[in-house]
């Protein structure tokens, strides 16, 4: 990896005053996406704002009817956490399945949702669940947030501090991993809250995670596995790639929703 | 450069460092602590594995830097050659290895799996949990019998 400079600020505020005097840096969080990155010099930041010693970003507290995760939270603590799995037992389920035991040690839920990898699991969650993400700025609703692969809203000097997820009444994620890699080759979260449903795609999309309005339309009058039957999607704006063809994807997507909502509406 | 400071295996150190300075590569060449291996430098097979405040972390996909104030377990830190940890006894009496390469990294997300997941492991959890190690002379099985049996002896 290339040299750069480090900067471990204590505070929020000094990582947002670093990293606007550090146009070309990078804001460092649990590393696990960005460092292998920067080792196979496919990113070269100047300087590395390392958040791991920021005061107050990392920990999982219930407010009103609301779940909030602060961005520095580890995938290992969503995942082990009683608050989460109380109130969103496929978020903590979901947290349970990213990479394998040292990542989710190591990988921050704010990272993931801020590198927006197409086949990142969380970006799928927060617009399903339609969370807010909160920075040190302003609140960025999901559907606003995510804005393409590896886009989202986030402008310079912007930083996630945590997440705010509505508990929703029904609320499950199935994905179909790539064997190899363990990614997600189509990922589905499907949350119900009130008559709301909404049901987001991770791994599919070319243009990132994005919701289905075919499954949202069948899961909408009837929140069942067998309202998803004969459900088509299209494969148009699909990922073709060595490991599966758009078609294929397609086809994953009501499949992969389906496994959701008998999770979701499972007793 | 930046300053670090750790606590490796109980020991305090304090180095100046290249900031792009991976931790397995402070353990390995800085403090020669060799038995933290670097297999695939990728993040995905484990042999790097070493815990940082009680947690099992690939050394290879963290900077020293980021673990500054840190508690630091290696290979090393577990046992002597006279007094093995339970887990490497464990290793050795089942032949969970062959070419030993994987061995450090195994038995340190070993020792995580059963702190986190309790003593009683049974097959399908310890084949679950050792997803991000990989050994490619054993086939496993021996490897998924001394977790069990280490994990056991841990009590």
């Amino acid at each position: 990896m290339y040299a750069f400079n480090y900067h471990a600020p204590k505070t929020v505020r000094q990582a947002a005053s670093l990293l606007a005097k550090n146009t070309d840096g990078k804001v460092l969080a649990g590393g696990q996406t960005l460092l292998p990155t920067m080792k196979q010099r496919l990113a070269s930041p100047s300087a590395l704002i390392d958040l791991g010693h920021a005061e107050g970003m990392s920990g999982i507290e219930q407010k009103g009817r609301n779940i909030v995760i602060g961005a520095m939270t580890r995938h290992v603590e969503v995942s082990t956490s009683a608050i989460v799995k109380n109130a969103i037992p496929g978020l903590a389920a979901l947290a349970e399945g990213i990479g394998d035991g040292a990542v989710r040690n190591r990988g921050t839920i704010g990272g993931s949702l801020a590198n927006n990898d197409p086949a990142a699991d969380y970006p799928s969650a927060a617009l399903a669940l339609n969370a807010t993400i909160i920075t040190n700025k302003r609140k960025i609703s999901a559907d606003e947030f995510f804005q393409g692969m590896f886009s989202t809203a986030l402008e310079e000097g912007e930083i996630i501090v945590k997440v705010s997820f509505p508990i929703p009444s029904k609320a499950a994620y199935e994905k179909f991993p790539n064997p190899a890699s363990r990614y997600a080759l189509v990922g589905v979260f499907v949350a119900k809250k009130g008559s709301d449903v909404r049901v987001a795609v991770t791994g599919a999309g070319s243009n990132g995670v994005f919701r289905s309005k075919e499954c949202e339309a069948a899961l909408s009058s009837r929140f069942n596995a067998r309202a998803l039957d004969g459900v088509k999607v299209s494969a148009s704006g699909l990922n073709a790639d060595m490991h599966a063809s758009a078609d294929y994807r397609a086809h994953l997507i009501p499949v992969m929703a389906k496994r959701a909502v008998e999770k979701a509406t499972a007793k | 450069m930046a300053s670090v400071t750790l606590t490796v295996n109980g020991k305090q150190v304090t180095a100046t460092v290249d900031p792009r300075t991976l931790l397995a590569q402070f353990l390995r060449e800085h403090l020669h602590l060799t038995g933290t291996h670097v297999g695939c430098d990728t993040s995905q097979c484990g042999a790097c594995v070493v815990h940082v405040n009680g947690r099992a972390i690939k050394s290879c996909t963290t900077l020293a830097v980021s673990c500054d104030g840190a508690l630091v377990t290696t290979i090393e830190g577990i046992g002597t050659p006279d007094n093995l940890h339970p887990m490497q006894a464990a290793f050795r009496e089942n032949h969970g290895l062959q070419c030993g390469f994987c061995t450090p990294g195994m038995i340190m997300s070993a020792i995580d799996i059963v702190n986190r997941r309790g003593n009683k492991l049974d097959e399908h959890t310890i084949r679950e949990e050792l997803e991000g190690n990989i050994c490619r002379c054993t086939g496993y099985h021996n490897i998924v019998k001394a977790v069990a049996q280490g994990a056991a002896a841990m009590n």
